[in-house]
Formats: structure tokens, sequence, C-alpha cells
């Protein structure tokens, strides 16, 4: 995914705020901050909501900091490389997030073809993915998908896996979005 | 009230043996090769053990069930696609007749729903069929009562054959087939799973649904429906290790759009019920999220929803 530079002057401080996803583990969250002030970033808060869980067992984190529009693309960039999921950076919003499953064979149609077509038509990124490497006798296994959409294009995220799958025959399990109806 | 009973399934046997407890008498009953006619109520110990010994329920042509004297016709017959034959005829034999129907047959009301409205329309007659959705679970009553206008959307697991196997089949992590055999030893899936397993049977639920809250013009064939079939157990698996699970979900959305496929929930989501049981999640205005559930089969608990019915129609 790629963000796309954030509006304004490259060289005004501004606030940004960005969702990080953190494993409950001690020093995660000093590893995550590292990269922000390393790369001229002006933390302004940390919001560690312990309480609530994602999904996966991980921990939300919501930071605030100050910087340049140019250096919070560096900070972005130096937090992925330093393993930390991004949920949402700035004006960009991967606020939705949804898991598929796919089944059928999924080795036999190249994996890898589908999870590049699937990032491609879509403005969802592929955020996770579990596969299980046993395979029946048919070949037929079957994979996790979770995805981050921009906001308000989760139907449009699943089309795209749904066309895809279609069109290898393999099978998808959607997720139910309540709400949606 | 007198009651036809047509079909001497689980179904219209167990309408038959509970009428009595509802206030109603049994006048006439027929099944596929004969019927009891009796003005003053039949004996219905008597047919069920003519049933038992001779095949059929009496002596009667089954054809003189429709020409008795009732007044609610109660449609028990199989289900069946298409034109809805045979239930479609007896449904229309008694609203000419300005009869009641009462339904439990899907087929009709899934299938034929803006002609059994139009012959309702054209008679003293009223066509209720709360049965067909969700088994015991007051669906229609309750969408009724708040008044289909202010329910926007409908949706939940409406198979209990479907959810079982989903269901076992994630707290066993057992094969699809395993777990279907075992079923149609437990009477729970039948011999001719294919209905349920291919979702045609939650499908003609939501194509009823749809036409309560979007005032007909549905049928089977405006469902997109995906069955549970092609839902391997490792999927069911990549599912639970992220604290989700799926389910064979039927939906009605505001913008008249109906499905029925497999779908992902979280495992403590209102709708992941497990076994047989099924559950129906309204959105309305006003009121939000109303959830309601229950079994949505059996003789006896179909046979509830059907008496319920006939106690909210008008004399005549
Ligand atoms: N079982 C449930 O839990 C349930 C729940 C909701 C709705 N339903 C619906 O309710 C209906 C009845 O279900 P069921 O389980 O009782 O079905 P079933 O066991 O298959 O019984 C159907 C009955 O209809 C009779 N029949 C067939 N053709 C007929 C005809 N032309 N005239 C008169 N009777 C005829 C059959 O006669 P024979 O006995 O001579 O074969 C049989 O007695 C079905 O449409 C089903 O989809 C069932």
């Amino acid at each position: 995914m790629s963000e796309s530079p954030p509006e304004g002057d490259a060289d005004e401080r501004q606030a940004h705020t960005v969702r990080l996803e953190l494993v409950d583990e001690p020093g995660e969250l000093l590893n995550a901050l590292r990269p922000i002030a390393e790369n001229g970033g002006n933390l302004l808060s940390v919001f560690h909501e312990r309480g609530s869980l994602t999904p996966r067992g991980r921990i939300p984190v919501e930071v605030d900091l100050e910087c340049t529009p140019r250096q919070f693309e560096t900070v972005v960039e130096a937090l992925r490389e330093a393993g930390v999921n991004v949920i949402q950076a700035g004006t960009e919003r991967y606020g939705e997030e949804v898991t598929v499953l796919l089944a059928g064979a999924l080795v036999g149609t190249d994996l890898s073809d589908t999870l590049s077509r699937i990032e491609e038509c879509t403005s969802a990124s592929v955020v996770d993915f579990s596969l299980t490497d046993e395979q029946g006798a048919d070949g037929v296994s079957s994979a996790r998908l979770r995805l981050a959409a921009t906001e308000g294009s989760v139907n449009a995220a699943l089309d795209c896996v749904r066309d895809v799958a279609d069109e290898k025959e393999l099978h998808v399990v959607e997720p139910l979005v309540e709400g949606e109806a | 009230m007198k009651l036809a009973v047509m079909g001497a399934g689980a179904v219209g046997r167990s309408v038959v043996e509970l009428a009595d407890e509802y206030g109603h008498d049994v006048t006439a009953f027929a099944d596929s090769t004969g019927a009891a006619v009796d003005a003053d109520g039949i004996d219905a110990e008597a047919a069920l053990e003519h049933k038992e010994r001779v095949g059929s329920v009496g002596e009667a042509d089954a054809a003189a069930a429709l020409g008795a004297d009732y007044d609610c016709l109660v449609e028990a017959t199989p289900t069946t696609l298409g034109d809805a034959h045979p239930g479609f005829e007896h449904v229309e034999a008694a609203l000419e007749r300005d009869r009641h129907v009462v339904l439990a047959n899907k087929g009709p009301v899934a299938e034929r729903y803006d002609d059994v409205m139009a012959l309702a329309d054209a008679g003293a007659g009223e066509v209720r069929f709360e049965a067909t959705v969700g088994g015991a679970i007051p669906v229609i009553a309750t969408i009724e009562g708040m008044d289909p206008s202010h329910v926007t959307a409908a949706r939940g697991v409406l198979n209990g054959t479907a959810n079982f196997v989903l269901s076992r089949m994630a707290a066993e992590g057992l094969g699809y087939e395993h777990v279907l055999a075992e079923a149609q030893d437990l009477g729970v899936a039948e011999a001719d799973p294919t209905f349920d397993v291919d979702g045609t049977d939650a499908a003609l639920k939501c194509a009823i649904l749809a036409n309560v809250l979007h005032g007909g013009g549905y049928s089977l064939d405006d469902v997109d429906v995906q069955g549970i079939r092609d839902v391997p157990s490792s999927a069911l698996e990549l599912a639970a290790e992220d604290g989700r699970t799926v389910r064979l979900i039927g939906e009605v959305t505001a913008d008249g759009d109906v499905r029925v496929g497999p779908r992902l929930v979280t495992e403590h989501d209102t709708l992941a019920v497990t076994g047989t049981q099924n559950i129906v999640q309204l959105e309305t205005t006003n009121a939000g999220r109303l959830n309601i559930s229950g079994r949505g089969a059996g003789g006896p608990e179909t046979a509830s929803a059907v008496l319920a019915d006939v106690g909210r129609l008008p004399e005549r």
C-alpha cells in the first residue's frame, strides 16, 4: 500500500495520529515509539487501550505526534520496518478490517498471484495471512486473510476478493458485516 | 375453528394431535392417498392408527378433504419448488371458498407469494404462514407487530441441519461427510439433505421474509444461494484460531438484496447459535436490534406456530 502525501506545506509541523496494533509483551510499546522519536516526531500522547484486545489478541494503541508531512512518511515507514502493525496512518484510514476465508486448490491456483491480485484491485491491504499446511487428498487447503480497508470500502474489497476467487474456482467465506444491511 | 389439515407428516400429525388443546376441531385430515372427513370432528387417534395399518389416514378420497366443512385449511404437504404443487392448489381451493389458510408449507409463499396474496385479496379468507420461517419462533408475528415498515432488515440462522453440521465440525474438528452421517443417524439430517446443506431451505425462508418486508415480488430465483458443502474443516480451524466461526446465514437487506451463504462471525456473536437452534435478528427503526431464537423445526414446535396462526385469524 502507498500513502499519498499529506496535504499542506511540506515543512509545516502538524499533528498526526497513527493507530498501531501491539503484541502484549514487555518492551513492545517502547519498541514502537522509538522509530517516531528517531525520525523527528514529537510525541504528543499515547493512548494505550489495555482493556480492549483486537480479535487476534493484540493491543490497539493510538499515538498522536507532531512532525512535518515528510517526516511523517518516514516515521510510518520506519514503524513498518520495525515490524509494527500500522492500522491507520494520518489521513488515510485503514479503519475497517475484515477477515475472509478462502478454501479450495489455493496452492494449485498460484497463491501468491491470488494475494497480489487482491492487493492490487482494492483500496485494501492484506495485513495478515494464514494458510493451512495440511492439504487434503484433493489438494484442498484453506486460508484466512485479514484485510484492512480504507473507510467505506469494505464492500468493494469483498467484491474484489469474490471476483478473484470466482475466477480461480475458490470458495470464499465472507464476513457478516452487521449493520451494513 | 374447524380445521382441514392437508398432510399427515410430522407437522400435520402434530397439528391434529394438538388442535383440541388450542380449542379447535379437525373436520378433515388428508395425506397423499386418503382422507378422514367428519363435520363433527374426526377421531384423530383412529385416523393415525388407520395410517399406521393401511398407509393412509382414512378411506375417503384425498380430494374430499378440500370440499369438507371447515373454516381454515392447514397446508402441511411437502414444500416443492416452482409451481409449489400440490400446496398451491390446496391454498387456491380454500381461498376461492372464502376459507382461511395457514401454511407450514413454504412453497406457495416462497415461490408464488404474489399469486397467493392476489387470491386472498379477491376473497374473504386470510392467509398466514408463521410456521414457514424459523419453526416455533414467532418471526412473522414479530415483524407484523412492529409493522414491516419499521423493520429494515433481517438476518439469521434458518436451517437447523446446516447449523448442526457447521457447529459440530467446528467443535470437534471433524469433516463434513463424517458430521453429516452422524446427523443422519441422529435424525437431524434427512436421508437426502440436499435442500438443507445447499442452502435451498434457508433461501426459501429468506424469500418469504423478503416478501413480508418488501411487499412481495420475491421467489427462490431472487436469492443468491451458497451452501456449506465447500467449507472444509481446515477453514473452520483457521476461523477458530482467530476467535471466529462460520454459520450459514440468510440475509434480507434494506436494499432488497437477499442472500444465503456461509459467513464468518465472531465466536460470541449472537448469531453463532449451536446445534439445531435457529435465530432471527431484525433491524428496526426506533427499536434497534431484536433477536429471537428457538427451535426451528420439529412436529410439535411447528404445529405450535401453525396453531398460534389459527388463533390470530378472525372468526368466520
Ligand atoms: N418438519 C418440520 O419441522 C417443518 C418445519 C417448518 C415447515 N415444515 C413444512 O411443513 C410441511 C410438512 O412437513 P412435514 O415434515 O410434516 O413433511 P412430511 O413428513 O414429508 O409430510 C408430508 C405429508 O404430506 C402428504 N401429502 C403429499 N401430497 C399430498 C397431497 N396431494 N394431498 C394431501 N397430502 C399430501 C404426505 O402424504 P403421505 O403420508 O401419504 O406420504 C405426508 O403425509 C412441509 O412443506 C415442510 O417444508 C416442516
